[in-house]
């Protein structure tokens, strides 16, 4: 099993017409049941065309009616990404994985309020996130496939190269992941570290997770406060960002201490507190979860 | 990105929010001018730099007349004005803001920022302006009274009512209050901010509240619907290397260690920071060459990481996904022999490619080491530094 998505879970690209929507649909497609599962892509004026056989079609409500689509993912350019997220909102997606980087904050904080204001039922990754793989199934995003390997490991991670690195580190050891998800590295975003310790917290096979956060916000405090509380599995940490300067943004919009809150430190220490081991050395990520198996 | 107060201070008057009445002056002669065109008898001469803390510094003046001015002008332009902000090589003083006197009878903080939480702009107002707010939110946060603004309905009369009640601005002032309490708002929410914090919001004698300070951060990503506001940049405030860096689409900030780190994506750049220290080293920069690493790019990063005169080694860490380990290895190659590298060089490469890649740096002659993993590669340049 694995969480948010498998092999039969049915994806629309919207942004399938731009270069990169477009490369990376094919590495999709290429990976596992990917041609399978990559059924539309959406752009409201090249309605009718079509990407390698994928049919595009005029609306995500469109695509969704004729496919069956319960998922998609976002390539669309900054400006208009947010759009494109309500967009798979209103058709009622189940799932909306946003890989756009660079969204302007306010738009993301427009469409998080409407969604919950009218209580809608979809669920959002990301924005400026890697996206979702769920090895030998599917895997929907810019990660590379082949690092991963199945199995009952789960990953989530602030950022993009650094989840591949633990990943590959599991791999390596012989440990095979049940999921990872780059949650992306966005102040305001759709699902955090302590939605994904549940999902992995109730998927049968999943034994373990790896928690891998960064400087800015307290995303990675209330998980481990909820994983004290909740969380049956053994879960262990990684926070990247103890030598970063404050007020200085380290590549990623959210990673920022401002105020003198946010630090690498003051997470790591709650993290501990919580119970959650930590490793300070990044190239013992495997080593410290498979101690805790 | 950052602009001066008294760039800030002109965007607050476009949303009804009282300043005092000012002129920008670039140069002495300027500055008595302004002074002469406000007229009264009480003047404050503020240097403008981006950094916050700058009346501690000495960068905040009182004159009481125009001789005042021309000699207050005479110290604070060109003067490195240093605060808690800018480190200890301080900030170049290149403009003053000249600006009536106010007649101050109580001082208030206001301030506005996205919370992370929540995901809504939140309004934060205290009695206790004109001090640090840090110190503040860590040693009476009681002082510090919340507002979660609706996005799409805006800051209330009635929470801005019940904020300027909290703080205990006099009734008399109350509603005018509440309306500079909303112009804040609506300039914060317009114009794309990240951050806008008055520093103090006063009241003054005619019970009115004015901006006496106005410090506002934008969100980059948004920059391209404001080019009103992007044209406010003021490089001469920013790093040079980072201005050249953000020129090739590189990711980079200037630290104050010896070892030179090129990463590709920003948690593994950190984390790679991280494991330089952990190896008793300390990181030079941090640099994310990002996804499309071309070779040009990676050979400008190694200039600019380069023509830091700190740096005595440099640790290339790449995680090789769609951006292929080969193609990396040609730009490390190319942009070595390109710069004439003479500090040592560790290398380490993972993922899609990396026989390839390790095999191209190898049959290169050039003097590179490889590494294994992070460890490895943060102890062999230590190792390398510490011979050489």
């Amino acid at each position: 099993m694995s969480i948010l998505i498998n092999r039969n879970t049915r994806v629309i690209t919207q942004g399938i017409t731009g270069k990169t929507g477009q490369f990376h649909t094919r590495m999709c497609r290429e990976y596992a049941y990917g041609a399978e599962c990559f059924v539309a892509g959406v752009n409201p004026k090249k309605a009718g065309d079509n990407f390698e056989g994928v049919p595009v079609y005029g609306s995500v409500a469109e695509a969704k009616a004729t496919t069956g689509a319960t998922a998609s993912v976002i390539y669309v350019p900054p400006a208009g990404a947010a759009d494109a997220i309500w967009e798979a909102v209103e058709a009622d997606l189940d799932l909306v994985i946003c890989i756009t980087e660079g969204i302007p904050v306010r738009d993301m904080v427009v469409v998080r309020n409407r969604m919950r204001k009218e209580n809608k039922k979809t669920l959002l990754i990301g924005p400026n996130c890697p996206g979702v793989i769920t090895p030998d199934e599917i895997k929907i995003g810019i990660m590379p496939g082949h690092i991963h390997k199945k199995g009952r490991i789960g990953v989530v991670s602030r950022s993009g190269t650094l989840t591949y690195e633990a990943v590959a580190q599991l791999s390596d050891l012989g440990l095979g992941q049940s999921s990872a998800v780059g949650i992306g590295g966005d102040p305001v975003s759709g699902l955090k570290h302590r939605d994904i310790l549940e999902l992995y917290n109730d998927d049968p096979d999943t034994d373990a997770v790896v928690m891998i956060g960064e400087i800015g916000g307290s995303d990675e405090e209330i998980a481990a406060r909820w994983a004290k509380e909740h969380m049956k599995k053994p879960v262990i940490g990684f926070i990247a960002g103890v030598t970063a300067p404050p007020g200085k943004r380290m590549g990623h919009a959210g990673a920022i201490i401002s105020g003198g809150q946010g630090t690498a430190q003051e997470k790591l220490a709650v993290l501990e507190e919580c119970r959650i081991k930590t490793t300070k050395n990044p190239a013992e990520i495997g080593k410290l979860l498979k101690s805790v198996l | 990105m950052k602009i001066h107060e008294y760039q800030g201070k002109e965007i607050l008057q476009k949303y009804g929010v009282p300043t005092p009445r000012g002129f920008v002056a670039f140069s002495v002669d300027e500055a008595v001018d302004a002074a002469q065109k406000l007229g009264g008898s009480l003047w404050v001469v503020k240097a403008q730099i981006h950094a916050g803390g700058r009346g501690k510094g000495g960068g905040v003046k009182l004159a009481r007349s125009l001789d005042d001015v021309r000699a207050l002008a005479q110290t604070m332009l060109g003067m490195r004005l240093v605060t808690h902000q800018t480190g200890a090589e301080g900030q170049i003083v290149r403009r003053l803001w000249i600006e009536d006197g106010a007649d101050i009878k109580k001082e208030f903080y206001a301030g506005i920022v996205i919370d992370r939480v929540t995901q809504t702009p939140c309004l934060m107002v205290s009695s206790e302006g004109g001090m640090d707010i840090e110190e503040v939110a860590a040693k009476t946060p009681e002082k510090i009274h919340k507002y979660w603004i609706e996005p799409q309905v805006g800051l209330t009369t009635a929470q801005a009512m019940d904020a300027v009640n909290a703080i205990s601005v006099p009734t008399a002032a109350q509603a005018q209050g509440a309306e500079v309490l909303r112009g804040l708002y609506r300039a914060f929410w317009a114009t794309d901010a990240s951050l806008l914090e008055i520093n103090p919001l006063i009241l003054e004698g005619n019970e009115k509240l004015k901006a006496l300070d106005a410090k506002f951060n934008f969100d980059s990503n948004a920059l391209f619907r404001h080019p009103d506001i992007a044209a406010l940049r003021d490089l001469d405030e920013e790093n040079p290397a980072e201005i050249e860096a953000s020129r090739y689409d590189l990711s980079y900030i200037a630290l104050d260690g010896n070892i030179g780190c090129l990463v590709n994506g920003a948690g593994l750049a950190m984390a790679t920071m991280d494991t330089i220290k952990l190896f008793g080293g300390t990181p030079a920069n941090f640099l994310d060459v990002g996804g499309g690493a071309t070779t040009e790019k990676v050979t400008e990063a190694f200039k600019i990481m380069l023509r830091n005169p700190q740096v005595k080694g440099i640790l290339v860490n790449i995680f090789g996904g769609i951006m292929r380990c080969d193609v990396i290895a040609e730009g490390v190659i190319t942009a070595a022999r390109e710069v004439r590298l003479n500090v040592p060089l560790v290398v380490r490469m993972k993922g899609t490619n990396e026989e390839i890649g390790k095999r191209l740096l190898e049959e290169s002659g050039l003097p590179i080491i490889p590494a294994n993993d992070m460890s490895d590669a943060a102890k062999k340049i230590m190792d390398a530094v510490g011979r050489a």
